[in-house]
């Protein structure tokens, strides 16, 4: 092997390195801000016994479930049974591979290590990386689907159906809503996207989607609220009725890949309102030489897609679940039309040269 | 060996194996994973053949809504498997199979004229099959048949409410 | 891949959705059968497509997606129809015209 291509490689693995252990450990306490947050809002402590404030709990509560015992109903489809939360957490992770952090590459000597390599801000660059994501995001419900349907029980299944119907209807508001930044930027490309929202409008406001597109934000983040089954729509899992919908019959490591899908697929979505109506990890105005750059690009970043999972969980425990069919029509008669709306206008404007 | 050649063919075995399986398995629902497989490893031979923007919405519309959308029939019907593999009995089945043979050899023999010179890749550049570029074609030239699709997928939704609702009390 | 590798495929893949059709006994199966069928076309158009070197082949695979999207859904709400009625998904077992 010579040297150009152990190079590539390296680039490849130390990006791959950064982005999941960055996606892995945001997993981890986001489980661990879900309940301390929560706590806080009820005016209670919540978890703060192991390590200082509790940061070591997401790690024992790793190795409590790791012990647990792993049990497979007798009415289940076995190898379906184990393929199912397999076939949640891929794409719930591999999203993470098209999403850009930075700007522009940095180089390890910069950081003062002995290696050339160029570190790229994203994993793939792909030209159709929006659609990719979307891809990914729709492929999600087959691990639910299949996760109630292998359980062989009622709730499961009942929770399945409800989640498939929720996740479906919603998709189609979620890509309408993103379409109109599309047409304005031209790509589908999130890099050339999170590229095209630099600078600022009379020297302060900055140049950012969500100001140009406030009704496709606003749809964008109902649907994701839908699409990742949080409360107010939480009602594949609600507890009163469903138990823990198409998850009941799973624990231990099994029922912890739900649990991580979860959040990934929160975090995979607030990375992509920020990415697409927050300037991803543009700071308006902000100039510094390279190592800098990079680093404080990727810490707004983080920090922009932190307020949105802040937002997950304080809604949580701000609204009320809804029902059912109110929440179909919400999806079909409600957010679907206005979408349709929101998109064609915006073409309009774009046909008539405004935007 | 190209990596393109590794993938496509990697890619053609899987399609093979799970079109199979699609047609071996008794459950309707493992079945439609298989084709879930199938139609993955289609959107990998998309991607070789330059259809960026295809394979995507290969992924998008036929693994992430069509497929969605069997899978959901299956378990809303929850069929209980049928205990025979194949409709008929052993002398029908065999009979098929030997069509089937006949099909095939007889579809062979067109696709072997292909070999040699008159079956090579036309080189292509690097916008070959990008959003844009299919974009432009399909609203240009084929602007009449896109609408018609449109209408066409407008008069399937209102069919399928139409076959799929339960009637209300009153109406006969 | 040469085309004649593509091509080859298709008709494989196309003879396994023939024999699906022609062999199983749940409609459902036999639905899949039919879009095997139809992806062995696409497979087919996108490899004539590239010997070409134009995307006309290619933007033919949307239209055929397009059917296959408009057939599934009213495909499965027939079914869904006929379960109703008969409570099984066998087509040995669906063989009035009427009820």
């Amino acid at each position: 092997m010579d040297a150009a291509m152990l190079k590539e490689i390296g680039e490849i693995v130390v990006r791959m390195l950064i982005i999941f252990t960055a996606v892995f450990t945001g997993v981890g306490y986001m489980t661990l801000v879900e309940r301390r947050v929560s706590a806080w809002m009820q005016d209670r402590l919540g978890p703060n016994r192991v390590g200082p404030q509790g940061l070591l709990q997401p790690l024992a509560d790793g190795l409590k479930h790791l012990m647990k015992e792993d049990v497979t109903p007798p009415g289940a489809h076995r190898m379906v049974f184990i393929l199912a939360p397999i076939m949640v957490l891929i794409p719930a992770v591999l999203s993470f591979a098209v999403i850009p952090i930075a700007g522009d590459a940095i180089n390890l000597q910069d950081l003062g290590l002995p290696w050339d390599w160029q570190i790229k801000p994203f994993i793939a660059d792909v030209s159709v990386g929006l659609l990719i994501l979307l891809g990914l995001a729709s492929l999600e419900v087959y691990g639910v689907v299949l996760a109630g349907w292998s359980s062989g029980s009622k709730y499961p299944a009942m929770g399945a159906l409800r989640s498939t119907a929720q996740m479906i209807s919603y998709e189609l508001a979620l890509g309408l809503a993103i379409l109109p930044v599309v047409l304005t930027t031209g790509s589908l490309r999130l890099q050339t996207i999170a590229e095209a929202q630099a600078g600022t409008w009379f020297g302060f406001v900055p140049h950012w989607n969500v100001f140009i597109h406030p009704f496709g934000f606003l749809f964008l983040l109902i649907s994701i609220f839908a699409e990742n089954k949080r409360l107010p729509f939480d009602l594949p899992e609600a507890e009163p009725e469903l138990v823990a919908g198409y998850h009941t019959e799973y624990s231990a490591m099994k029922f912890v890949m739900f649990y991580m899908t979860e959040y990934s697929a929160m975090i995979a979505n607030a990375a992509l309102m920020v990415t697409l109506f927050f300037g991803g990890w543009q700071v308006p105005g902000l100039v510094l030489p390279q190592p800098w750059m990079f680093l404080v690009q990727a810490g707004a970043f983080a920090a922009k897609t932190f307020f949105f999972l802040f937002l997950f969980v304080w809604v949580r425990w701000t609204l009320p679940r809804f029902r059912y069919d109110q929440l179909m029509n919400l999806g079909w008669k409600v957010l679907l039309e206005l979408a349709f709306i929101n998109l064609l206008v915006v073409a309009m404007l774009v046909a008539a040269g405004v935007m | 060996m190209s990596l393109d050649t590794i993938l496509a063919s990697g890619a053609s075995i899987a399609a093979i194996f799970s079109a199979l399986m699609v047609v071996w398995q008794r459950s309707a629902v493992i079945s439609a994973l298989f084709l879930v497989l199938n139609l993955g490893s289609v959107a990998i031979l998309f991607l070789t053949l330059g259809g960026e923007f295809l394979a995507a919405v290969q992924v998008l519309v036929y693994a992430g809504a069509i497929m969605v959308l069997f899978l959901f029939v299956i378990m809303l019907l929850n069929p209980a498997p049928l205990k025979e593999r194949f409709a008929s009995g052993p002398v029908v089945t065999g009979l098929t199979f030997a069509l089937g043979v006949l099909f095939f050899a007889s579809l062979m023999r067109g696709v072997m004229s292909l070999a040699g010179a008159g079956g090579t890749m036309a080189s292509v550049g690097e916008s070959y099959g990008s959003t844009r570029s299919v974009g432009e074609l399909l609203f240009t030239a084929y602007l009449y048949p896109f609408e018609l699709a449109g209408v066409l997928l407008l008069v399937a939704m209102v069919g399928a409410v139409v076959l799929a609702r339960r009637q209300a009390p009153g109406e006969d | 891949m040469p085309l004649v590798s593509y091509i080859s495929l298709s008709a494989v893949l196309f003879v396994i959705g023939v024999m699906g059709v022609l062999l199983k006994r749940n409609v459902l199966t036999i639905f899949m059968s039919i879009e095997l069928m139809l992806n062995a076309v696409n497979v087919a158009l996108a490899a004539f497509a590239r010997h070409h070197g134009g995307l006309d082949g290619q933007i033919f695979v949307f239209f055929v997606m397009a059917v296959a999207a408009a057939e599934a859904a009213v495909g499965l709400a027939i079914f869904i129809a006929i379960f109703r009625l008969k409570q099984t998904t066998d087509v040995t077992e669906i063989n009035l015209m009427r009820w």
